[in-house]
């Protein structure tokens, strides 16, 4: 019981798996843990950037945006069907991953930072600049992707347990992928680039296909929670957003995507009841997060370990 | 577009210009010397615009108001270095975006908290109000040219002091290598500090002077600061010669591109689209320069580490 990769998120998602019948059934809180579902995914994405390959991006954000953005389009000229709204918001993310990525990755450190955080402004200022879908007041969609034109995603049950599923699914290939050969070169570039390249691994198409998953992962977030607001807004594009997706993973810690899984969670759930309990909560969140970097080192997942 | 709108245009880009370089001067600084990511460094400019706008309607003159809210945002950034900073500088750069990440959620609320949402006005002083003609038909306001002024001044005298003064050498030095400033027995933590308040006053300073032609509000840092880090990315971190050239190329591609670009893209495309993807490709324009700039010299133009 020492390691908490395994368990911790198993236990999770049987708790979110039977949230509907312990009484959380009830519509709001229902689309909160949906939130919480999206925004792990999300998260557990970008800690394959920043865990795995050391990529720390502030402009993850933008990939959720390009998802989201898919279904304002397909929604726009009137499509809605599940097959081509899912696929199509997956790849949006992931070209725009592979264009942003093929220049970011020459950089690195600080430099990585502020190339990602630009290039999701860059993302920022267009969508906010399509007039045709609302510009900077956003885009209420007309319904909820269908599904063989039917509208099971309209059901909060069922959406629960589709967030569900495809969290499930995003986490076990993040898990999959930092375990294989791939995510050890990813690791081995990131503590000592000189290294791997002595044996003969660039990291660079590493490090872009890693970056172009994520990306597509968080292209599926986006379609997600387009999906679960019925309404998207290029404030969902905003480089804050992207440091909330950092502070989620940093927050769970880095020890594994279990760690963002958590952290999210956590985030969404102290968001939410702290913004309800005052109305400047900001006044309190923003310290919360300073006092997490001070003293929570290894996040929550790190607390479980020493206890 | 003829030749006064392009002046007028230039000039405005020139003056935000300017003001770019003060708060990007401080966060070059603070950057070259500890390799500190401070994402604070726009709060800082906000919290000068609030100190000079609510120091003037205290005292009832603009350059009361001034005067008062220079120290006082050199003692608010002491403040922030003192619970804040200082604990962060031996964190790596993703805890120093985060934590700093949370001042700045504290600090935009807080002042929603104490001076309201709403924004709040500042007004242009008795002296520099009226405007300048420049050429025929062409007013331009003097309080703009008087930033402009105060901004180029401002960029000598900090010239001056890093290239003419000890203090500005050991800046210097600890920018191009810290650790053997360290050994040579300079004590870096109180030259950081040093080097911190004044960054802070001088993002203050931009903030005082933006107050009468922005609107003060809450968030007003934030972007900012995004094109204050374009600007420091593009002139080289560490380099204030960088961070002057940056931030007027910044300041004229994002004025001037705001202007011609949709005029350029009526060349192309009807009104209606031309307006708005004129619009996008000029708020892009800013990062398309910094992405090319990065994809041939990945350490800017003027990088401080050889």
């Amino acid at each position: 019981m020492s390691n908490p990769r395994l368990w911790l998120p198993l236990l999770v998602f049987a708790g979110l798996a039977a949230a509907p019948f312990l009484g959380l059934g009830q519509g709001h809180s229902l689309t909160l843990l949906a939130r919480g579902m999206i925004f792990g995914l999300a998260a557990v994405s970008l800690m394959l950037l920043v865990g795995g390959a050391g990529l720390v991006s502030l402009g993850h954000a933008a990939m959720m945006g390009m998802g989201a953005y898919a279904v304002v389009v397909l929604d726009h000229a009137g499509i809605t069907e599940a097959w081509m709204v899912f696929p199509a918001g997956i790849l949006a993310a992931a070209l725009f991953a592979l264009l942003t990525g093929a220049i970011a990755i020459r950089t690195s450190g600080v430099h990585f930072i502020m190339i990602t955080l630009a290039f999701g402004q860059m993302a920022f200022f267009t969508t906010s600049s399509l007039a045709v879908y609302g510009g900077d007041d956003g885009y209420t969609l007309f319904s909820r992707t269908e599904v063989f034109g039917a509208r099971w995603l309209e059901n909060r049950l069922i959406f629960h347990f589709v967030c569900l599923g495809l969290l499930v699914a995003c986490w076990a290939l993040v898990q999959v992928l930092l375990e294989s050969r791939f995510g050890r070169v990813l690791r081995a570039a990131r503590e000592n680039e000189t290294r791997a390249r002595a044996l003969g691994f660039s990291p660079t198409p590493y490090r872009l296909l890693a970056y172009v998953i994520a990306g597509a992962m968080g292209g599926l977030a986006g379609v997600l929670l387009a999906n679960s607001a019925e309404f998207v807004a290029p404030a969902y594009l905003a480089w804050q957003r992207s440091g909330d997706l950092l502070f989620m993973v940093i927050l769970g810690g880095l020890a594994g995507p279990h760690g963002a899984l958590v952290g999210a969670l956590a985030f969404v759930l102290v968001e939410e009841w702290l913004s309800h309990a005052m109305e400047h909560w900001r006044l309190v969140f923003g310290p919360l997060l300073i006092l997490c970097v001070f003293f929570l080192r290894g996040g929550i997942v790190g607390l479980l370990r020493r206890g | 577009m003829n030749t006064t709108l392009l002046l007028v245009q230039g000039l405005n880009g020139l003056q935000f210009g300017v003001l770019l370089f003060l708060v990007a001067a401080g966060l070059t600084l603070v950057f070259g010397v500890m390799d500190f990511i401070n994402l604070a460094h726009g709060v800082q400019y906000m919290v000068g615009a609030y100190l000079g706008a609510s120091l003037a309607a205290l005292t009832g003159s603009f350059w009361l108001g001034l005067l008062l809210a220079l120290p006082a945002a050199l003692v608010f950034g002491l403040v922030l270095e003192f619970l804040v900073f200082r604990h962060l500088y031996d964190r790596d750069h993703l805890s120093q975006v985060l934590a700093t990440f949370g001042v700045i959620l504290f600090l935009n609320e807080g002042v929603k908290v104490v001076f309201g949402a709403a924004p709040m006005q500042m007004p242009v002083p008795e002296l520099l109000s009226g405007g300048v003609p420049l050429m025929d038909g062409l007013l331009y306001p003097t309080y703009r040219l008087a930033i402009l002024a105060a901004g180029l001044a401002t960029a000598a005298l900090l010239w001056f002091l890093v290239e003419r003064t000890r203090a500005g050498m050991l800046v210097r030095a600890g920018a191009t290598n810290a650790p053997m400033v360290t050994a040579l027995g300079v004590d870096i933590r109180r030259l950081f500090m040093l080097v911190f308040g004044f960054g802070a006053m001088l993002a203050g300073f931009a903030g005082v002077m933006a107050a009468p032609i922005l609107s003060v509000e809450p968030g007003m840092g934030d972007n900012l600061l995004i094109l204050a880090f374009v600007v420091i990315v593009i002139g080289g971190i560490g380099s204030v010669r960088g961070a002057f050239v940056a931030a007027l190329l910044v300041g004229l591609v994002e004025t001037i591109g705001r202007g011609l670009m949709p005029d350029l893209m009526r060349l192309f495309m009807d009104a209606s689209s031309a307006r708005q993807t004129g619009a996008a490709l000029a708020s892009m324009l800013v990062y398309i320069v910094m992405a090319a700039i990065l994809a041939f010299r990945p350490a800017g133009l003027f990088p401080a580490r050889a």
